[in-house]
């Protein structure tokens, strides 16, 4: 998933009073109907909630922050109005937080995905905040005829020394009220070292309202009125219903409707699988009325072209493809294969493999849409809500500002959310319908119906020479996708390690098609592929004799390949793995784990790195298996670059052990197997997911280094997968090429 | 068919299909929307209420089972969401998305009610019918401790700083 900047809008801050004396800072995009918008807003006496404003201020001392972007369980909820309240410079206790909808007059970048909320926000939400600052300081130097410059704030007031003055915002609201917001560009940011809330744990706003089971999710919207959907689809991804039993289906008790829905194709014809795909809508008085009337359907699909499909016939080409030339090279440098047939090389070959995985955010995936008088209203959990608004519009032929959507807080996203299925399926079933409809897919159809973690494999050759050093590394990466393009979230990049740190490199692919839909989940790419990279690290280390975790550090501190020059036109190469970095998350984390330290027979540790969404992360698992092959995960030790700021300490923590678990239990027991075009898994029961027993204690650690903060939802979870298959290799002497563990036989003899 | 039972300490009578779960009765009949819908199966646990007391995956439990049962939901776990694992959950802020946590929280009030000083072991045995997908799991074992009183526990404490 490529995340795109939209930093082309300027963005402005305005000002105006509210009923009672208080103070609203909104901002606007540039655009005529982004002026126009925020104009409707500067109503006076408008005294209430003010849902267009990033901050309002009222005497009672109450500051009310929008965070603009949706809360998947990421913390962008506290991490946002964070920001703001920082450089606003007001007490966090102070600070309530209200749930933006999505307004693109108002607000850029209204997604969660990519880790990139921090990167993009860091700079401009401060600005947000330090404006409103300057405003406030402006009221009261004004007031006393001083300086702003000799002004300072404090905890919620502006102070002047020389005159031993000091007010409180709250008396200084209605004269800031009048005064003209700065250009965000201009203001005055704090030092770091003054910071009171940034760096400080915060409690999740929502914690609240979520142990006392309030209805804050998706999945508990509830519009007057409305009815209950399913939507039931071809077990064959994009296959489409020609005939159904409707008059049948229509006649249950507490049926309302039932109706075929076509679905849309992409320009090349094909069934667009992350759009409207066919199918049957059931719509009912109650959701299990709905899901009930299932059991009486009966469909005559046309399960198109992919129906013959198989994971054993994905393998079957996989392997045809290893035995022959790759379709097409991703990079080179140097010559692997002569370095590889070199005198005094040791070389290594090894497969690896992993499976498609389901997303499984807890929530299933729903949506509520209400047409009426040509306007479409909807409630969505979604990560990318204006990219569901605009498939909305082009599928069912709405103009996008007669579309609403309103955010709620999300079960999980993980990434299943950035697609928008469920809120097109919602938003043609409430179109035909005209009542309030709230779909809501089954757990079965979350599991069959996923834009899945594309499964990929490795083959690779690696040389050492006779110090150990790695000198050729060949890697031919099989994957989805047709001529030169890789199926989305499938690829591989010619900057990924160990691109740059190895002499001789040739990194190649080969693609085939496939109708299973694939798409970004949690490190998209990295996910999978640190798994096989990593570990075949772990295997030429073995080769060279030399100890895992110091073979890396010794590959980091030689980067054989320069940096590509920046293009023509650009300020330097893309953000890339940092060797310096990458060494110094290593160096930690050997410290913390005590790497190194005797083990009982049947234990292991093992290590890995990798770099992705601008974060270097390094961990390190200690595992134990029995002589029957049980495994036990004893303990991760996560050390972690991003940057000269953990913003959320909390969240942080809780974000890095979360992803860590989520990794362990992809790699334990998750596949999804495809069997005649359709996945074979259906529910928790054969798709796993990890409990609490099995979850080990995960101690997590940042280096503070002078960059400027990135995201860590994403980056924390890849190398845990590779660490604990060395973990086992460790223990065990048994070396793991192919996930999930639970096909493995661990057992092992003293 | 038409069913009486308590939810919360008060009577109610819903008319609905005999197999309808009590999940979706209370969710959508109801309008008690904490109880939440993740598998269907008895496998996550984010449908967990207690009847008499002991905690159920409400998905199980039919309309034709429920005459006379005293159900009690996340909604009705304390007036005021001053229980001591409330308290916990939010003191070492323990939710991720919060999806799962109801569930988890009605597991966890059924364990102290019986056990008081749970184990680890007891904790183990209590939550493994409740799954969280965003992985709050360290925090889940500390809270539940926290709540309990006891003193030691392995998990990382929360709220860790930089180093």
């Amino acid at each position: 998933m490529t995340i795109t900047f939209r930093a082309d809008r300027r963005e402005f801050l305005r000002i105006s009073a509210i009923a009672g004396g208080g103070l609203l800072l909104g901002t606007y995009l540039e655009g005529a109907t982004a002026v126009e918008a925020f104009a409707a807003t500067r109503t006076p006496g408008a005294a209430d909630f003010a849902p267009n404003a990033f901050i309002r201020m009222t005497p009672d001392g109450i500051v009310t922050i929008v965070n603009k972007n949706p809360e998947i369980g990421q913390g962008v909820k506290n991490m946002l109005p964070m920001l703001i309240a920082e450089e606003l410079d007001v007490e966090w206790k102070n600070v309530r937080v209200v749930q933006a909808d999505l307004d693109t007059t108002k607000f850029q970048n209204q997604s969660a995905g990519g880790s990139t909320a921090t990167p993009i926000n860091w700079l401009p939400m401060r600005r947000v905040g330090a404006a409103g600052r300057a405003v406030l300081v402006a009221a009261a130097a004004e007031t006393w005829g001083v300086p702003a410059s000799e002004c300072t704030t404090s905890a919620g007031s502006v102070m002047h020394r020389g005159s031993n003055r000091k007010a409180a915002y709250t008396e200084l609201l209605a004269k800031a009220a009048t005064l003209t917001a700065p250009a965000l560009e201009s203001v005055t940011l704090k030092d770091p070292k003054d910071f009171t809330i940034i760096g400080k744990s915060t409690k999740g706003v929502d914690v609240p309202a979520i142990v006392t089971g309030k209805p804050i999710f998706g999945m508990d919207v509830s519009v007057p009125g409305m009815l209950y959907a399913v939507y039931h689809k071809c077990p064959v991804f994009g296959g489409k219903a020609t005939a159904a039993n409707l008059d049948e289906i229509k006649a249950l008790p507490g049926v309302k409707h039932a109706f075929i829905i076509e679905g849309t194709t992409t320009p090349e014809g094909k069934p667009n699988l992350a759009g409207l795909v066919g199918g049957v809508a059931i719509v009912a008085d109650t959701w299990w009325t709905a899901q009930s009337a299932r059991k009486s359907l009966k469909v005559t699909w046309n399960e198109g072209a992919t129906a013959t499909q198989s994971s054993k016939g994905f393998q079957a080409q996989a392997d045809a493809f290893a035995a022959g030339a790759p379709q097409r090279n991703l990079r080179k440098d140097g010559d692997a294969d002569a370095a590889l047939a070199a005198a005094g090389v040791k070389t290594v070959k090894a497969a690896y493999f992993y499976p498609f995985i389901n997303h499984a955010p807890l929530e299933p995936q729903n949506a509520t849409a209400h047409w009426k008088d040509g306007k479409m209203e909807i409630w969505c959990p979604s990560q990318t809500p204006q990219g569901g608004r605009g498939l909305v519009s082009r599928t069912l032929s709405i103009p996008e500002d007669a579309i609403t959507v309103h955010l709620t807080r999300m079960g999980g996203g993980f990434g299943r959310r950035l697609y928008n299925e469920p809120m097109v399926e919602a938003a043609a079933i409430a179109k035909e319908v005209g009542v309030p409809v709230k779909l809501v897919w089954s757990r079965e159809d979350d599991m069959r119906y996923d834009q899945y973690r594309a499964a990929g494999w490795h083959y690779f050759t690696g040389g050492v020479d006779g110090s150990g050093k790695l000198v050729a590394w060949r890697d031919h990466f099989v994957s989805f996708g047709e001529g030169d393009r890789f199926a989305p979230s499938a690829g591989m990049g010619g900057g990924d390690f160990p691109a740059r740190f190895v002499q001789n490199f040739s990194l190649d692919t080969s693609v085939m098609p496939t109708g299973v839909p694939t798409g970004a989940l949690r490190a998209p790419g990295s996910n999978g592929i640190a798994f096989a990279v990593q570990s075949f690290i772990d295997e030429m280390a073995e080769a060279a004799g030399k100890d895992p975790l110091q073979f890396r550090i010794d590959l980091l501190s030689n980067q054989v390949v320069a940096d590509p020059a920046p293009a023509a036109g650009q300020q330097g190469p893309p953000p890339g793995l940092d060797g310096k970095r990458m060494i110094g998350v290593l160096e930690l984390v050997r410290e913390k784990s005590g790497w190194g330290k005797p083990l009982p027979k049947g234990t292991g540790m093992g290590v890995a790195f990798h770099f992705s969404h601008r974060g270097h992360f390094a961990e390190v698992v200690q595992a134990t298996v029995a002589k029957d092959g049980e495994l036990r995960i004893d303990r991760v030790w996560v050390a972690g670059d991003i940057g000269s700021m953990i913003i959320n300490p909390s969240n942080a923590e809780n974000q890095t052990q979360g992803a860590v678990l989520d990794g362990i239990a992809e790699a334990l027991g998750q596949e999804i197997t495809i069997e005649n075009g359709r996945a074979v898994q259906s529910n928790f029961n054969n798709f796993p997911l990890i409990r609490l027993k099995e979850s080990p204690p995960v101690e997590v650690h940042f280096k503070i280094t002078e960059f400027a903060p990135t995201g860590l939802g994403e980056p924390s979870l890849p190398p845990v997968v590779p660490a604990l298959c060395s973990a086992i290799k460790q223990a065990t002497g048994k070396r793991v090429r192919t996930l999930p563990l639970s096909k493995h036989d661990l057992s092992w003899k003293a | 068919m038409k069913v009486s039972f308590k939810v919360n300490g008060k009577p109610a009578t819903v008319d609905v299909a005999a197999d309808m779960p009590l999940l979706w009765i209370l969710r959508d009949v109801l309008d008690l929307k904490g109880t939440k819908y993740g598998c269907g199966i008895a496998q996550c646990g984010a449908c967990t209420v207690h009847v008499k007391g002991v905690a159920t995956k409400s998905c199980q439990l039919p309309a034709s089972r429920l005459a006379g049962a005293d159900v009690t939901t996340i909604e009705g776990l304390t007036p005021d969401g001053g229980h001591a694992l409330q308290q916990a959950w939010i003191e070492y802020d323990v939710p991720q998305c919060g999806y799962c946590q109801a569930g988890q929280l009605m597991s966890a009030a059924a364990l102290l009610s019986r056990k008081p000083k749970p184990t680890d072991a007891d904790i183990d045995t209590a939550m493994n019918g409740n799954l969280c997908r965003c992985g709050t799991y360290n925090r889940i074992r500390s809270a539940i401790h926290r709540a309990a009183g006891n003193t030691t526990t392995d998990a990382a404490p929360a709220g860790r700083s930089g180093e």
